[in-house]
């Protein structure tokens, strides 16, 4: 692995909880690594398995899932579903041969921002060191559309 | 799911704002909207500029001017969050014809340029964000706002001085209020004090007034003694559960002459109005001017209820009024708006324990204090020491208990030090004691404050800088023998100091309502990690939540004086005023549907909505989603296995499509060398 690989990573925010943390970084000015671009969503329960799916299959190195803690979601209750789906979805991508470590859920309220801006440095270190995952490489031998074709069957 | 890009015939305009230096310090911002231009062109980008300050007037009508001129169907903005300025460039769009919500709000400041430092990586960043927000606006759709009618009439929670401005603004302006308090009475904390600070004028004279316009209000429905127990439905119909426990008191006999609470043989110590000073029976109201002047008898210490014989109010009750039988009851109204005014709880000085609140008994807390001053208190304003009768010669008053302290609250609780310099007057002129105020920095910010402290200053109260270390009843001296000694560096002699005084008064902190992330968590809106509720935004925006149609006033939202509480209750009426007189509110039309076709009928995404908006057809057997409880999260969309359901603004393609884009920029440099 070269020194100076930097990984890329997909963020799925909630608009309620913790793309407002992120906002809340910002004005806080809390530094943490380039390397994460976050997706606002309205809520956790919004994550359909096949967006990560796809981030990694564009060339995301890891992918980051963020939504309000539980017992606080702004929709009562959808955060635990995104659980649900999360811990399928891990085992799923386990089977492709996908690092577990590559995928995680973190819940961060909007007062969070130096928790989840700890949460990018924490993710995009674990990434670095699992290397780079380069399925769009896979993509030119059709590895990956097998691969999509078996997720959506599922 | 399609890898290959989706053909685009849309002409899109991208705008790159340098928000000052803001965002230009870090970003290459002409670099960015260059590379826009040039690299994006294929993808539909037929203008792309950088500006100063994108949301100035001058900066909208560069947008307007180009929809016109150039023909743009879609516009993305590189700037801040769209919590902040979404609404601004959608509107621009709106005035030059343009679809708003065919508009998309990048954020290259909260999460670029403010939280990186490497300005080439900052500038790649933003080039990815921007490309992502160009891919996923290629798949907005024309859409229209909801309306949604408001409900006239506002809940108001909470009774002390912020909920009661609130609830007679909207009130005198002619709609109606229901207010509902914990307590058998409203007033809230500044029912307590004797007098405010600057001007010293008596709380009960400027409060009480307001207290029974609120009770003979035709347009205020009180409800004390009360508690919201579940709050369903969104902004414009609330359907609001109100718990009236029992108060055991016919209120339609009931005249307030007060002879149940004289012949009650139960007396317990107060401890929410009194502050543990004085007593109180277990029938009762906190105060003589309570509104409402009913009393409630405290089911857990009247002594009927506890061991079945006494009645002893319902015999000497002249109308009949006490009713054991009384429950509790449930009543459901509707309601517009919620303004939450729970105000705060006063930190507990014993935890600091080297000031010995609770075990040196000359040690008081601030309420206390103020109940000590009261004429109406239980020493009928004689300042005393806890034996009821001794005068104190000397008085110490230690600021910041509990506040300024990491090992506590590290923000400042805003109101101690003109408190403190009250009760320093107070001391003074009530006494002729020797005043000592104990202060870290003494913070007078606001009219007349500051002239108030040259005025205790001269009157001779004795200040000294430092934060106390100890206060302490173990004499070193004949001269400290039986009093309390206070150990302090003065910071300004640059020596340590014993003080002895015989009453230390102790400034303790505001903290938020112990269940206030409970009530926050009910009505749907967050709270910071202390507890105080989060306005929507901290300066333009102070009174509003995240969630449409809750409101906040006073010390709910963080430590506040007097004037701060009562302007911002009249804040919020007025918020809410605006809305009612519009009669409906324009919503985000973020919503999901079910495309009946294609839906198998598999219930799956039957059981993914709390908010029971998807309804199962059984005789064609498909699914359908109520638009009007529909509150958008999105949840069975992805649920859906057949791919039946999409969702308004944050479609499957468009959030595939950002992804798409966010990861077209891809450190380059840095995978080039790994890959080889």
């Amino acid at each position: 692995m070269t020194e100076n690989f930097e990984p890329v990573i997909i963020g799925f925010t909630c608009n309620w909880c913790s793309y407002r943390a992120a906002d809340l970084a910002g004005t806080a000015r809390i530094k943490y690594p380039p390397n994460v671009r976050l997706i606002r969503m309205m809520c956790s329960g919004r994550l359909d398995p096949s967006f990560v799916m796809k981030a990694f299959s564009e060339g995301a190195d890891g992918v980051l899932i963020t939504g309000c803690h539980p017992g606080e979601c702004h929709y009562l209750e959808q955060n635990y579903k995104a659980l649900r789906r999360f811990l399928l979805m891990r085992r799923t991508l386990a089977q492709f041969g996908i690092e577990p470590g590559r995928v995680k859920l973190v819940w961060a309220s909007a007062a969070e921002g130096v928790r989840l801006a700890n949460e990018i440095s924490k993710i995009v270190e674990e990434v670095r060191a699992l290397g780079p995952l380069n399925w769009p490489k896979w993509k030119d031998n059709g590895v990956h559309k097998i691969a999509l074709h078996e997720l959506e069957e599922v | 799911m399609t890898t290959e890009k989706s053909e685009n015939k849309e002409r899109i305009g991208v705008y790159v704002c340098h928000c000052g230096s803001n965002i230009a310090g870090i970003v290459d911002v002409q670099d960015v909207a260059e590379w826009a231009g040039r690299d994006l062109a294929e993808r539909g980008v037929v203008v792309s500029r950088d500006y100063k300050f994108m949301c100035s007037s001058l900066g909208q009508e560069l947008i307007e001017k180009d929809i016109q001129e150039e023909g743009l169907t879609r516009v993305v903005v590189a700037a801040c969050s769209p919590h902040l300025h979404e609404a601004t460039f959608r509107t621009a769009c709106s005035r030059a014809g343009l679809n708003p919500y065919l508009c998309e709000l990048v954020s290259i400041r909260e999460q670029v340029s403010w939280v990186h430092t490497d300005k080439e990586a900052a500038t790649e960043k933003s080039k990815a964000v921007l490309s992502g927000g160009v891919e996923r606006v290629i798949h907005h759709e024309p859409l229209e706002p909801l309306h949604v009618p408001i409900h006239p009439a506002t809940l108001v929670v909470g009774g002390g001085i912020s909920g009661i401005q609130a609830a007679l603004e909207i009130a005198d302006a002619g709609f109606p209020v229901y207010m509902v308090e914990r307590e058998p009475s409203i007033g809230g904390h500044m029912a307590q004090f004797d007098k405010t600070f600057p001007t010293l004028d008596c709380s009960a004279c400027i409060l009480t007034p307001k207290m029974v316009s609120v009770g003979n209000h035709p347009n205020i429905n009180l409800f004390t003694w009360s508690e919201v127990e579940k709050v369903d439905g969104y902004v414009g119909n609330f359907t609001v559960t109100i718990r009236k426990k029992a108060r055991y008191i016919k209120t339609e006999l009931c005249t307030g002459c007060g002879i149940c609470q004289e012949k009650c043989p139960k007396k317990l110590i107060d401890d929410v109005y009194e502050a543990g000073l004085g007593y109180r029976k277990a029938v009762y109201t906190p105060f003589p001017q309570a509104v409402p002047k009913y009393p409630v008898i405290d089911r857990e210490n009247c002594t009927f209820f506890q061991k079945g014989t006494c009645k002893v109010c319902q015999k000497f009750c002249p109308t009949d009024a006490i009713d054991f039988e009384q429950e509790d009851e449930l009543i459901t109204v509707q309601v517009g708006n919620i303004i939450l005014a729970t105000g705060f709880d006063l930190f507990d000085p014993r935890k600091v324990s080297q000031y010995g609140y609770g075990r040196l008994a000359n040690v008081f807390s601030s309420l206390e204090f103020e109940r000590l001053t009261n004429a109406a208190g239980p020493t009928n304003g004689n300042i005393v020491l806890r034996d009821g009768v001794t005068t104190p010669r000397a008085v110490g008053i230690i600021h910041c208990v509990g506040s300024r302290d990491r090992n506590f609250n590290n923000y400042c609780s805003v109101i101690c030090c003109m408190q403190s310099l009250k009760f320093a007057h107070l001391v003074h002129e009530r006494t002729g004691a020797t005043v000592y105020n104990f202060y870290i920095d003494m913070r007078t910010a606001y009219k007349e404050y500051d002239e108030f402290y040259q005025r205790i200053l001269e009157e001779g109260t004795l200040f000294v800088r430092g934060k106390v270390a100890e206060v302490t009843g173990a004499a070193r001296s004949p001269g400290e023998e039986g009093r309390l000694i206070i150990q302090v560096e003065d910071t300004l002699a640059g020596k340590q100091r014993r003080i002895p005084v015989d009453m230390v008064i102790l400034s303790a902190a505001l903290q938020p309502r112990y269940d206030a992330k409970e009530v926050a968590h009910k009505f749907g809106i967050s709270c910071s990690a202390n507890g105080w509720y989060i306005e929507k935004h901290p300066k333009l925006d102070p009174v509003a939540t995240m969630t449409e149609g809750i409101f906040i006033a006073g010390c709910v939202q963080g430590p506040k004086d007097i004037p701060t509480s009562v302007s911002q209750g009249a804040a919020a009426a007025a918020r809410i005023l605006g809305r009612i007189q519009q009669k409906e509110i324009a919503l985000e039309p973020v919503r999901a549907s079910v495309d009946q076709d294609k839906c198998s009928g598999c219930r799956i995404c039957n059981s993914m909505c709390p908010f029971n908006a998807i309804i199962f057809h059984e005789d064609r057997m498909v699914t359908e989603v109520n638009p009007a409880l529909c509150q958008g999260c999105g949840t069975c969309i992805a649920a859906c296995p057949a791919g039946a359901i999409s969702g308004t603004g944050f479609s499957d393609q468009q959030i595939l499509a950002q992804i798409e884009g966010l990861l077209m920029v891809n450190f380059e440099h840095a995978r080039v060398a790994e890959l080889g």
